[in-house]
């Protein structure tokens, strides 16, 4: 695990792009996403993305295999829905375990199959954790403002669960990923940090929020620095934002982060906004003019993909980042 | 990377950020959303006006709070429920919610379930090495992980730091714990090395400013990173009431503070003088008491703020000053200073210069009377006070009867007449006496039929004396169903007179779902002595339907509110709630024998000993004089009349103990021990044969996964582990003689000893309980026998075990007293009895069971459901009805 601290010294990481535009060219139906095992399963399953780890294994291997191949050095595993809230949509809460071990050791091989392939360059795994479908510090009924439809105890207890399936399937690090509610976030690295303690291992930690609009705050109303506060308590490997904003709106709260932080940085943006049609049309080549900007501004160390974005894109986005030097983590004084 | 080059300073986050460099100003922590510092803030959460509590931390915002301080530390709020619903009202105020949160607490739980609702960074206040250093350290995990700040008090094992030695050694000794055990980000730690008042004219108070300055100074040049801060106006406390003065200390106070190094400080800025503006002269006398510069420093200051204050003081001379004012004056300033002194030659002169001598009561006395009435009801005056304002008035209406009996015809006019009752089977007379007494000031006839009165009685005399209001009390849960009896009794006779409910147990909830249904005519719930003489007023004034109608429609809106209120709680059945149990290991749980098993009296005890075991917050709640002892002396608002209620309490224990006026026993016993069937503790003899089975309650409310549900049985090792365990029980009573006293001051026209002397026994009775479970603790039982606890940790009890009562919230089944009595021989032993609603006579009296276990606790029973009643009723031997009739309080709707 140590060797991903070197590996960010010496250069600017890449992340992988989207599972979820992946696996939608695949096209898959009802019963491709039941597979043979759950055949019978009482409730509809389409949809659930990451039961395909365990009914799909093998389209969940090939999409890693083409980031890494893209040059990723860094593949998320296929668990952003992997706790028992979120998956309670599906009825499926008991399976959650058996998901974010597999999502693991699945990605985990195909890492080890690459950098076997190249030793010079190793390839990593992130477990993915996601926000769960509820908010610790919003209501949702606006009739009942004190009201919250989930407690830190239970996100706490969801997140730890998830964090000792993945550590137990191989990933080389944890990434708390698409942060609307710090709250949920806290809770999380809560989780995180007592499975530090209980099994004595540090894991690196990448924390990544999300900026919801012009607004420059997060869905839960923290502006950048006021999020970045809220989750340093905890040593992290990164802190950056995600998803909800194309690369250029990103860039402006990405440097105020990089001005903050003593942390490393990540960033994995949209393939720009969406169209009517909620489909991300930005090219890989409009997408790469946009990452040189974060390059030049020297204000990024992890750089990705997140809706919207293909293999094309992390290709030329790791042909662009390998040009440029990582951010050095120098604070102001 | 390099970690080290980045400065290290105290960040903070609300939805916006915090950050306190060495060029921040002085920050300021909002302080009004406490409702231990706030009686506005209290009453708004206690009346669930939410709307209005957000108003209150809005304004702080606005007002330029940098962090506000959110505190529900009070006996009667949930104040974990409390603290995580205010906090999640905040959170959906992006104006308030944009500064960072401190969550004030001095409860371990409420600060963690705040914790756990905030998304910001913010900061607990507070920890400290109190309870050592393990419950230290863990705490400090704790915050770190939360991802919080915190202040820590310069507080240890052995009390709070008052030196300047005491304040760095512990400082010093909690920064090297936190940095280097705990790894805590040093710039995170707020230390609050303790504000101390000034110019007491204690000797070892002369140094409290200086060595706070120095300390802070220390503090910021030895620990790195570390920030300071403190409560600033506690400072100029002995001060109160002189403003000018007050705000001069505080001002100059902070800002030698501030040079000293306190950045961060919850100041009410309207109790603060501009620095620059405090004249010269007092700004000099002010600093010479900080900085201790003069030996007579203090007194100069007095001296001085006489000069700024103006009128202050009174000279000896002025004191007897009133005694050459006019008669009328004489009389009224009598009533309303509460002087007896001269009140038999006042009246008699007055009694000469009217024609008839009624007139003196009717006149005289009750122009002085409406005026106490008056301050009273405008909150200038208080309890204490209205009742010796009635002293006075007894003793002049004593002296003018014989001549007002002597004319024929010449009976005095009363504005009404009421009777007054403790209800069947209790003996808590209290607050009833408050309440008479009060009534009878403003002219009403009280007809007192004292405590036990059976309800027949209650109606005969009302009938007989043809009254006008009926006033009831009760303080123990079985006195509710006495009063919903009465009412019944009071529609079936046809009664139209209304129904006054008073008495601690007593609700407005009680009495509007309870009791006014019942009863065709006026229901009020009255339980604060100063709403009681409105409240008859507005009842028996000729145009009173109006009112009448009102009250009876505010009940019924307030019932239908309670009755659909939104607070649904959920249970759990019984077996599931034993299925959650509080499981104790008791493989490894440690249980000590106790050095005497067996049962032991205690006949004659010598009152004295328990002096310093007396927590006197109680007695002046009593009193209605709301606040901690012994803060309440130096209260701004009742600290005067506190101070004077103390030494009138503290003259008169003197005589309880040099003239032993109050008798005190004890009986307590252990015993083998084990529980059966969950729920059951059986108690054994030598023999190991059953003597009696204690019969607990379990908590039903459905928790979060891992929360036990609370039975006190679980505090005792089950038999089927094969383990011997133990368990006690006891009765003490200092109540001997109480009531001959009480009556003996009564036929000496002197209600406020009457009520002073129960109260008084009613403390000892507590102090008594307190000391013997020491003893118990430390020689009968020996299972702490290294124990050394302050007064203060008793009152707070942090002692190991616990002593549950019967009737109060672990077991509020009163029907154990009947085994405690079986068990200990209770009535044959002492003599202290138990009345048909189990109230214990006399009334200064306290029983309940001793559990030793390290993890005993304390807890609330809460509801409990219908099958836990079924299977008690079984489980005790009675049908259902009887089982219902004693829980019914507990009973979930």
């Amino acid at each position: 695990m140590s060797n991903i601290y070197q590996a960010i010294q010496q250069r600017i990481l890449v992340l992988d792009g989207a599972m979820g535009t992946m696996l939608q060219r695949y096209n898959f139906s009802e019963e491709d996403f039941r597979g043979e095992r759950f055949k019978d399963y009482p409730s509809p399953l389409k949809g659930n993305n990451d039961l395909l780890s365990l009914t799909q294994p093998q389209a969940i291997a090939d999409v890693h295999r083409k980031y890494f191949e893209a040059g990723a050095d860094i593949v998320e595993t296929n668990t952003f829905s992997g706790t028992t809230i979120a998956m309670a949509d599906y009825d499926m809460e008991d399976l959650v375990y058996e998901l974010n071990f597999e999502s693991a050791r699945i990605a985990k091989q195909v890492a080890e199959e690459m950098t076997k392939e190249n030793p010079d360059k190793p390839r990593f795994v992130a477990g993915s954790i996601g926000p769960t479908n509820r908010t610790a510090s919003l209501s949702p009924d606006v009739n009942r403002p004190e009201y919250r439809a989930v407690t830190f105890e239970e996100l706490r207890q969801a997140y730890k669960q998830q964090t000792e399936a993945l550590l137990d399937g191989g990933v080389d690090m944890l990434l708390v990923e698409t942060i609307f509610d710090t709250l949920n976030a806290k809770a999380a690295l809560f989780a995180i940090d007592q499975v530090q303690e209980e099994r004595g291992i540090k894991i690196p930690i990448m924390v990544s929020g999300t900026i919801t609009d012009a607004s420059g705050r997060t869905l839960s109303g923290q502006t950048v620095e006021a999020f970045l506060l809220s989750i340093s308590h905890i040593p992290l490997l990164s802190v950056g934002f995600n998803c909800a904003l194309g690369a250029d709106q990103l860039q402006p709260y990405l440097s105020r982060l990089s001005n903050e932080t003593e942390f490393f940085t990540s960033a994995h943006p949209n393939a720009g906004l969406p169209n009517a049609f909620g489909e991300y049309d930005q090219t890989a080549e409009q997408m790469q003019e946009l990452i040189e900007g974060y390059l030049k501004a020297n204000i990024i160390n992890i750089i990705g993909g997140c809706c919207g974005t293909t293999p094309e894109h992390i290709k030329l986005i790791a042909e662009v980042a390998a040009k440029y030097k990582p951010r050095q983590v120098v604070v102001r004084a | 990377m390099s970690k080290n080059n980045k400065p290290k300073y105290l960040s903070l986050s609300g939805l916006e950020p915090l950050i306190v460099t060495p060029e921040s100003n002085f920050i300021n922590v909002g302080e009004r959303t406490n409702v231990t510092g706030s009686r506005k803030f209290l009453r708004l959460i206690k009346e669930e006006k939410f709307d209005e509590a957000l108003d209150v931390a809005r304004d702080q915002v606005e007002g330029g709070a940098q962090i506000i301080d959110v505190n529900m530390d009070e006996g009667m709020l949930d104040g974990a429920e409390a603290m995580v619903k205010f906090l999640n009202l905040i959170a959906s105020e992006p104006d308030i919610a944009r500064v960072p949160i401190m969550i004030d607490s001095s409860k371990w739980d409420i600060i963690e379930a705040g914790l756990q609702v905030v998304q910001g960074k913010s900061v607990v206040n507070s920890i400290s090495l109190k309870e050592g250093e393990e419950a230290f350290i863990h705490h400090a995990k704790l915050v770190k992980r939360y991802g919080a700040a915190m202040v820590v008090m310069a507080f240890d094992e052995d009390g709070q730091a008052d030196t300047y030695q005491r304040r760095i050694d512990i400082c010093k000794r909690s920064y090297d714990i936190l940095v280097d055990k705990v790894g805590f980000p040093p710039q995170d730690i707020i230390f609050d090395p303790n504000i101390f008042p000034v110019a007491t004219g204690m000797e070892e108070h002369r140094l409290n400013a200086l060595d706070f300055f120095n300390a802070t100074k220390w503090i910021r040049e030895n620990l790195p990173y570390v920030n300071v801060s403190g409560g600033v106006s506690n400072v100029s406390f002995s001060f109160r009431g002189n403003n000018v003065v007050r705000e001069a200390i505080n001002s100059a106070f902070l800002y030698h503070a501030i040079k000293h190094g306190l950045n961060i400080g919850i100041v009410n800025p309207t109790m603060l003088e501009v620095y620059d503006e405090i004249p010269k002269d007092l700004l000099e006398h002010v600093e010479d008491v900080l900085f201790n510069r003069k030996e007579d420093a203090t007194e100069r200051l007095l001296d001085f703020a006489e000069t700024v204050k103006g009128d202050k003081k009174v000279d000896e001379a002025k004191v007897l000053e009133w005694r050459s004012y006019e008669l009328q004056e004489r009389i009224t300033h009598a009533l309303v200073k509460g002087v007896d002194a001269f009140i038999i030659e006042d009246v008699e002169q007055a009694r000469q210069e009217s024609k008839r001598p009624i007139e003196v009561i009717e006149g005289h006395l009750m122009i002085g009377m409406n005026v106490v009435g008056d301050l009273f009801g405008s909150g200038k005056m208080f309890l204490p006070q209205v009742v010796k304002s009635a002293r006075v008035m007894k003793k002049a209406v004593a002296y003018l009867q014989p001549f007002i009996e002597a004319e024929k015809d010449g009976k005095q006019e009363f504005a009404g007449k009421i009777l007054m009752a403790t209800v069947k089977g209790d003996v808590h007379d209290i607050g009833k006496n408050i309440v008479s007494v009060v009534l009878g000031c403003n002219n009403y006839e009280i007809v007192d039929l004292g405590v036990m009165v059976p309800p027949e009685k209650i109606i005969e005399r009302a009938k007989a004396e043809n009254v006008d209001v009926i006033g009831l009390s009760g303080l123990i849960t079985p006195s509710l169903d006495e009063m919903v009896y009465l009412s019944k009794e009071m529609e079936r006779q046809k009664f139209t007179i209304p129904l006054l409910i008073g008495g601690a147990t007593t609700s407005r909830a009680h009495s509007a779902v309870k009791i006014a249904p019942n009863y065709t005519h006026a229901v009020v719930h009255v339980n604060d002595a100063s709403r009681a003489v409105t409240v008859v007023g507005n009842l028996l004034n000729a145009d009173n339907k109006v009112y009448k109608e009102q009250i009876r429609e505010e009940y019924e809106k307030f019932r239908e509110q309670f009755l659909k209120r939104g607070k649904k709680k959920n249970f759990v059945t019984i077996e599931d709630a034993r299925k959650r149990k509080f499981k104790i290991d008791w493989n490894t749980s440690e249980i000590v024998k106790p050095n005497q098993l067996g049962v032991q009296v205690i006949q004659d005890f010598d009152l004295k000993k328990l002096e310093k075991f007396i927590d006197w917050s109680p007695f002046f709640r009593s009193w209605d004089l709301h606040g901690k002892y012994p803060d309440i002396l130096t209260d701004e608002v009742v600290g005067e009349q506190a101070k004077e209620l103390f030494a009138d309490a503290k003259e008169l224990l003197k005589r309880v103990f040099d003239e032993k006026l109050l008798g005190a026993k004890a009986i307590f016993g252990l015993f083998p021990a084990n529980t059966v069937n969950d729920d059951d503790i059986e108690i054994y003899d030598e023999n190991g044969k059953t003597k009696v089975t204690f019969l607990t309650l379990r908590q039903q409310l459905d928790k979060r996964e891992g929360v036990p549900n609370f039975a006190l049985a679980d505090f005792i090792a089950p038999k089927d582990t094969g383990i011997e365990d133990y368990m006690g029980c006891f009765c003490v009573s200092t109540g001997f003689g109480t009531a001959e006293l009480a009556k003996q001051f009564e036929a000496d026209h002197d209600d406020y000893n009457s009520i002073m002397i129960k109260a008084l026994a009613d403390r000892l009775a507590e102090a008594f309980a307190e000391y013997l479970h020491k003893e118990i603790r430390i020689n009968h039982w020996g299972y702490d026998s290294n124990e050394t606890l302050s007064n203060e940790d008793l009152i707070k009890e942090t002692y190991k075990g616990v002593r549950p009562a019967p009737g109060y919230p672990a077991c509020p089944d009163h029907l154990e007293k009947k085994t405690i009595w079986k068990l200990l021989n209770v009535k044959e032993e002492i003599g202290v009895e138990i009345t048909d609603s189990l109230a214990m006579w006399p009334a200064a009296s306290v029983s309940g069971y001793y559990f030793a276990n390290k993890e005993a606790k304390y807890f609330g029973l809460g509801k409990i459901t219908q099958d836990q009643l079924v299977d008690y009723a079984k489980r005790r031997g009675v049908s259902n009805e009887v089982a219902e009739k004693w829980l019914s309080p507990t009973l979930a709707d």
